[in-house]
């Protein structure tokens, strides 16, 4: 359906390098072909072991020896591959079990793993552990928290706006995670929701768009970012500047959500004797016909209602939104599809195969077409299944790799601007959700069964909130992230939930650790493992013993040590 | 997000800075540091003061005034110390206006309040392709770095929102403080210098670890934060947020309110963040934005003008001129007030003004700009600018530019690469620079 824009970047290897993205548009307009037309330049898929056997270590030869089975992921491997070599890289080792279950629990589940967990992985002789523990954190209640809070957030910020109800949103959301709803019937439903805030949860996002009165421009802009993956949102006022898109584009799609109204309901409130917010509800609105708009040198123009050239009943009684899900949700290949692994391929490997993800487009070739084509057509094919998808992904060669450079791929840099070859994964900040899911580990309190599963919620809305009203704007950037300021290292440093974790109150995870069995090193270790989900090297033991000579404290010792750790950059990344 | 450094930021003084620290790192050492260094603090350094009128000021009833006309309202204006009238609802500040001056010839196109919040904080206006910095994150990062003896924030924002510092980063964000100067989670009560100490100590020894792991940027550029965090903690500086420390005089001049301590309005928050604008400016902080809100005023303006909002601003204004004057640090402290728009000349069925952003008033002053004038001016209606030059937020941040010492030349880079002129290539205002 996309027909138009997909390239071909494996014949332009030189242009990859330079990095000249924008001025490839080189128009080889193939069709959106499935990997029929590619065929693999290795004979087997199995044999996917570097050349250079003599600097293979023990992980590498575990991660070329487990057979996926998958060809999904065979395709992945032999398509990054490929481009490894016509970039002439290689990619980085393979992280080692520390590193990997770290980032694959914060990437699935939003939070570390607990020090029990790494021991045991770690421990763990079977060759498919790890292919068998993304399994387990799919089915993991975990999963759907995690899910649920990304796209909540997503749909309608972490800062709640007026007139919508974040319990509704997360509501519906949970459900979608936690029944593995198809992704394309999410989708249809958030796009033409009508209802209560409450009893209809996918309205909160058309709310959450609603509040100008702008006649659908912020639903329009948002819709075909979020779920298209197309930031049309320049072609309101004129054509777009780096490709074809004309301004008509924007006001086609405006022209599906002209029927959409909200009521903000009022209710008495007889112990303050004033009237105050009750809930909010989409409604019908009458629009029929085109829509006008004007361009810049001030001529009127009509838009009707055509999604990609399929044209729909502009009439009074057609239903445009729904239409326009249906349209979304249909096709081999829908936008939608693509957007999605595009935007799941970054959340695990730090960067997508277009950079911003979200600006899928004639003027931004991805990095790996054919790849993110056949994954899309997959997407499709399981189901839109978000489960199958991120067993793809995780499961493939290149995320088992650490997120170190190594002397044979330091060109793959996106941080300095470079074009990413996943030749490595690349570091995240923490969102602050898995930061706070992450201290709650580190201390324990997620055991102690202190509070209610309803009461923890709320004391995580309220920790969150000290972030989210400083800085409550929409980047629109890849992923909405912990941003470093001064206020954060503040909180981290002297605030309560990182107080709490260091003290030895009885029931805290330090307490524990100290007056449990074991040397000095065992407890040592057992914080490490605790924050950095890592045993000390050499040089860190002896660096505390020297803390430890030179103290008459060896308690305040260790609780200034878990400290450090957990203010560390290296905690608060996902690396 | 990733951090990137901005184009012609040098890391290398800053991790000079951190390098030592981490070696050696007693909290003590810290404090004695700044102590020996606050001498230093009394050599001539810049700063802009900006009042932030949040809502959208009705400037044609306190700088423009028209009063012969249907949208004049009910407010006369009076004569000032300078070549201008303003409002008979601000004496005090008209007593203050030779050294103040009013341009009154802005036209910014943008009515909505948070496109206007955004094109008079950026001087560009909202793109979805780029987060533009406000103009204090740009001055943050233009003498903030510079300024080696400042141990607090650069950028210090008093009762606002935030802003975003876009492409120039998370250290020229705004440092947002409530007017009470509460800041949450400054201190560690109960942990001595020597556990801090400690604790750095160790931080800097797991953090090293980190840096040198060949991860890329990421692990020093979140040390630099930390260590601003620490400075902050350790500073003296910190005094400055404790505007209890003033005269109860001295805070009832900038507030209007009786010294022992009678609320009008809005609680007096205003002034009192002008005190602690002060004692930042005092200290070394190059941009200051002090918050007053409520100035949307769809209904019954000119009465809550009067009884609330002008006697606020007034005292305000007139006291924090003053008191820099009699510091001896006015000639190097830009004052500027905006807001996100203006309000409509008609005056609507509710006797309030509706937003307006075609012919508005901005004050500025100070910081050796020339006072006491108005520079252009609106018709008898106040509907259209009638002089022949027109004004954007760019020009009144490149007035203050040039106040302020930074190059009009400078082109900052936003994180794809593209250039992004300072103050959105706007002049400085030629009345005032004279």
């Amino acid at each position: 359906m996309l027909a138009g824009w997909s390239q071909k970047l494996r014949g332009s290897t030189a242009a990859v390098i330079t990095g000249m993205a924008l001025s490839i548009v080189v128009g080889v307009m193939a069709s959106t072909a499935s990997a029929a037309e590619e065929t693999p330049k290795t004979d087997s898929s199995k044999t996917d072991a570097p050349k250079a056997d003599a600097t293979k270590s023990a992980g590498e030869r575990l991660s070329g020896e487990v057979q996926s089975g998958d060809a999904v992921i065979d395709f992945i491997n032999q398509e990054i591959r490929q481009a490894w070599q016509d970039n002439g890289l290689e990619p980085s080792p393979v992280a080692d079990d520390y590193e990997w279950i770290r980032r694959v629990h914060l990437d699935i589940v939003g939070h570390i793993p607990e020090a029990d967990v790494v021991e045991e992985f770690v421990a763990s002789k079977d060759k498919s552990k790890r292919s068998i523990l993304i399994d387990q954190l799919l089915d993991d209640p975990g999963y759907v928290r995690n899910w649920t809070t990304v796209w909540t957030n997503l749909c309608i910020g972490q800062n709640t706006p007026r007139r919508v109800s974040r319990d509704g949103m997360t509501k519906f959301f949970r459900e979608a995670f936690g029944r593995g709803r198809a992704w394309n019937e999410v989708v249809f439903d958030l796009v033409s929701a009508e209802g209560h805030f409450e009893q209809n949860g996918a309205v909160n996002y058309l709310l959450a768009q609603m509040q100008d009165a702008d006649d659908g421009v912020q639903m329009t802009a948002k819709t075909t970012r979020l779920f298209l993956g197309m930031q049309v949102q320049c072609t309101q006022c004129h054509d777009h500047p780096f490709n074809e898109w004309k301004q008509d584009q924007f006001w086609k799609f405006n022209s599906f959500f002209r029927q959409t109204g909200k009521i903000d309901h009022r209710k008495y409130d007889p112990k303050s004797g004033r009237d105050v917010d009750d809930y909010s509800e989409i409604v019908w609105r009458d629009f029929d016909g085109p829509v006008f708009f004007e361009k810049r040198n001030g001529l009127m123009q009509v838009a009707y209602p055509i999604y990609f050239g399929s044209e729909i009943d502009p009439g009074p009684v057609t239903e445009r939104r729904k239409e326009l899900a249906k349209l979304m949700t249909s096709g081999e290949q829908p936008a939608i599809a693509l957007a999605m692994v595009n935007r799941m391929w970054c959340h695990f490997f730090g960067y997508g195969f277009t950079r911003p993800i979200d600006d899928i487009g004639p003027h931004n070739p991805p990095t790996h077409p054919a790849l993110m084509e056949r994954l899309a057509t997959e997407f499709v094919n399981s189901g839109y299944d978000p489960k199958t998808l991120i067993k793809w992904i995780a499961n493939s060669d290149a995320y088992t790799r650490t997120s170190r450079l190594s002397k044979k791929n330091q060109a793959d840099n996106p941080a300095v601007g470079e074009i990413p070859m996943f030749s490595r994964v690349y570091v995240k900040p923490m969102t602050a959700e898995q930061l706070y899911d992450s201290l709650i580990i580190a201390t324990n309190a997620h055991k102690s069964g202190r509070s209610g599963w309803e009461q923890s919620e709320r004391q995580r809305q309220v920790w969150l909130q000290q972030f989210v009203s400083t800085f409550g704007n929409d980047e629109g950037e890849e992923s909405s992230s912990f941003d470093g300021s001064i206020p954060q290292a503040l909180m981290m440093m002297n605030g309560e939930l990182v107080g709490d974790a260091v003290s030895f109150k009885s029931g805290s995870h330090l307490g524990d650790i100290l007056s449990g069995k074991g040397s000095d090193t065992q407890k040592l270790q057992k914080i490490y493992l605790t924050s950095l989900s890592r045993l000390p090297t050499k040089g860190e033991l002896n660096a505390v013993q020297k803390y430890f000579r030179g103290s008459r404290e060896p308690l305040a010792v260790y609780s200034d040590l878990f400290w450090a750790l957990l203010n560390s950059n290296e905690f608060i990344f996902n690396h | 997000m990733f951090l990137q450094s901005p184009s012609g930021m040098s890391r290398r003084h800053f991790m000079g800075h951190l390098a030592a620290s981490a070696a050696t790192l007693p909290a003590l050492d810290f404090i004695a540091n700044v102590q020996a260094n606050a001498a230093e603090l009394k050599k001539r350094n810049k700063s802009c003061i900006l009042m932030w009128m949040s809502g959208g000021p009705p400037s044609i009833d306190i700088w423009d005034l028209k009063p012969g006309s249907k949208n004049g309202g009910e407010f006369q204006p009076i004569d000032t110390a300078g070549a201008l009238q303003i409002s008979e609802h601000m004496p005090k500040t008209a007593l203050m206006m030779n050294e103040l001056s009013v341009v009154r010839a802005m036209s910014t196109r943008e009515a909505d309040h948070g496109r206007g919040r955004y094109y008079m904080h950026t001087a560009y206006a909202p793109n979805p392709t780029v987060v533009h910095p406000a103009f204090g994150s740009v001055v943050s990062y233009e003498l903030g770095t510079a300024r080696k003896e400042l141990e607090i924030p650069a950028f210090v924002s008093i009762g606002g929102g935030g802003s975003s510092p876009g492409f120039l980063g998370m250290s020229n964000a705004p440092f947002l403080v409530d007017a009470s100067g509460n800041i949450r989670n400054a201190k560690n009560e109960g942990l001595s210098p020597d556990r801090l100490s400690q604790r750095l100590s160790m931080l800097g020894v797991v953090e090293d670890n980190f840096i040198n792991s060949q991860r890329g940027d990421f692990g020093q550029a979140h040390k630099e934060v930390y260590q601003k965090a620490v400075n902050l903690m350790t500073s003296k500086q910190m005094e400055a947020f404790k505007i209890d420390q003033e005269k109860p005089e001295t805070i009832a001049a900038y507030t209007a309110a009786p010294a022992q301590g009678g609320m009008m309005g809005g609680g007096g928050t205003f002034g009192r963040g002008l005190v602690m604008a002060r004692r930042l400016v005092e200290r070394g902080v190059p941009f200051v934005e002090v918050d007053f809100g409520g100035w949307d005023l769809h209904a019954g303006v000119f009465n809550a003008l009067k009884t609330n909002h002008l006697p606020q601003l007034d005292a305000g204004i007139a006291a924090l001129t003053a008191d820099l004057k009699e510091r001896g640090l006015l000639q190097d402290t830009v004052l500027v007030w905006m807001g996100e728009f203006a309000r409509t000349p008609r005056i609507n069925q509710d006797v309030g003004r509706d937003h307006w952003a075609n012919s508005w008033s901005v004050m500025i002053g100070g910081g050796g700009l020339k006072g006491g004038v108005a520079v252009g001016e609106t018709d008898k209606d106040g509907l259209t600018v009638s002089s022949p030059k027109a004004y954007q937020p760019g020009d009144i941040w490149a007035t203050v530019s040039h106040a302020l010492g930074i190059p009009l030349n400078r082109v900052h880079q936003s994180k794809r690469g593209r250039p992004m002129p300072l103050a959105n290539s706007g002049k400085p205002i030629q009345e005032l620079i004279g």
